[in-house]
């Protein structure tokens, strides 16, 4: 019998791999795809309790979030791709200036 | 063991899998790929926890467009694969620590078994219209400011792709 806290300890293990990822690659692009992962864990979560407290909000806000996290990836690698025109790198330690 | 647990474990080892390889990773491309595959494994937990739209959701705008933009840009810059393992020693046990300490924290709140809502008590099938309808109806506004947010998005890219930003 799968309960709701099976779930919501792949979504915990699932987001710590998230954060390990952002705190341990060098590469900006990789670090992004650890993001998304995090937005996944928590989208997981909020299915999980919509489907065990048999509210359906939670799938309403999941659709909300997968649709910003779209918007938010455009605008993210759009700023890599103007970053990376100017410094030639993606190695996070060598952009370390908010000047671009 | 029914097939429902079988099939759980077997979505959520297999996604906590390819999420320790994608960070885990030499090559963004291949960490890109294996992103994809966790994707699809996190729309196979969808379906069991019957968000059937949500599922075809996840396939078609995170696999689907996400991940192709991804791939996108990671050709366009083309990131060579780091030769060798590059071990930035206070990064791996930073992170591991902030991981442990997340896992510590679930532990303790999941120790005890979860009460579910005393509200809830709709008939759940996880379709079109019973996710959509509270979309045009309480979640008007929330929706509405997601499409100005996407023209915003929409505007920002394009001027972010400009070839001088002065």
């Amino acid at each position: 019998m799968i309960t709701l806290n099976d779930y919501l300890w792949v979504s915990g293990l699932l987001f710590a791999l998230g954060i390990t990822g952002v705190v341990l690659r060098r590469n900006v692009l990789v670090i992004y795809m650890a993001l998304e992962m995090n937005l996944n864990a928590a989208n997981l979560a909020l299915v999980a309790f919509s489907k065990f407290n048999r509210i359906v909000d939670g799938q309403v806000l999941v659709f909300f979030i997968i649709a910003i996290a779209a918007a938010e990836v455009a605008v993210g690698l759009a700023i890599i791709v103007a970053l990376f025109r100017r410094k030639q790198t993606v190695n996070v330690d060598e952009l370390t200036s908010m000047r671009l | 063991m029914n097939l429902y647990a079988i099939l759980f474990w077997f979505f959520s080892i297999a996604m906590l899998l390819c999420g320790a390889l994608v960070i885990f990773n030499r090559n963004p491309v291949t960490s890109a790929m294996f992103l994809i595959l966790l994707f699809f494994f996190m729309a196979g937990l969808f379906v069991l926890l019957e968000a059937f739209f949500l599922a075809a959701i996840q396939v078609l705008v995170y696999a689907g467009a996400v991940m192709v933009l991804f791939l996108f840009v990671i050709m366009l810059l083309d990131i060579k694969a780091t030769s060798r393992r590059q071990f930035n020693l206070l990064a791996l046990v930073g992170g591991l620590a902030v991981a442990a300490a997340f896992v510590w924290e679930l532990a303790l709140i999941l120790s005890q078994p979860m009460q579910p809502l005393a509200t809830g008590t709709a008939d759940l099938h996880g379709s079109l219209d019973q996710v959509v309808k509270p979309l045009f109806t309480n979640y008007m506004l929330p929706f509405e400011v997601t499409a100005l947010l996407l023209l915003v998005a929409m505007i920002g890219v394009v001027l972010l792709s400009k070839k001088d930003l002065k």
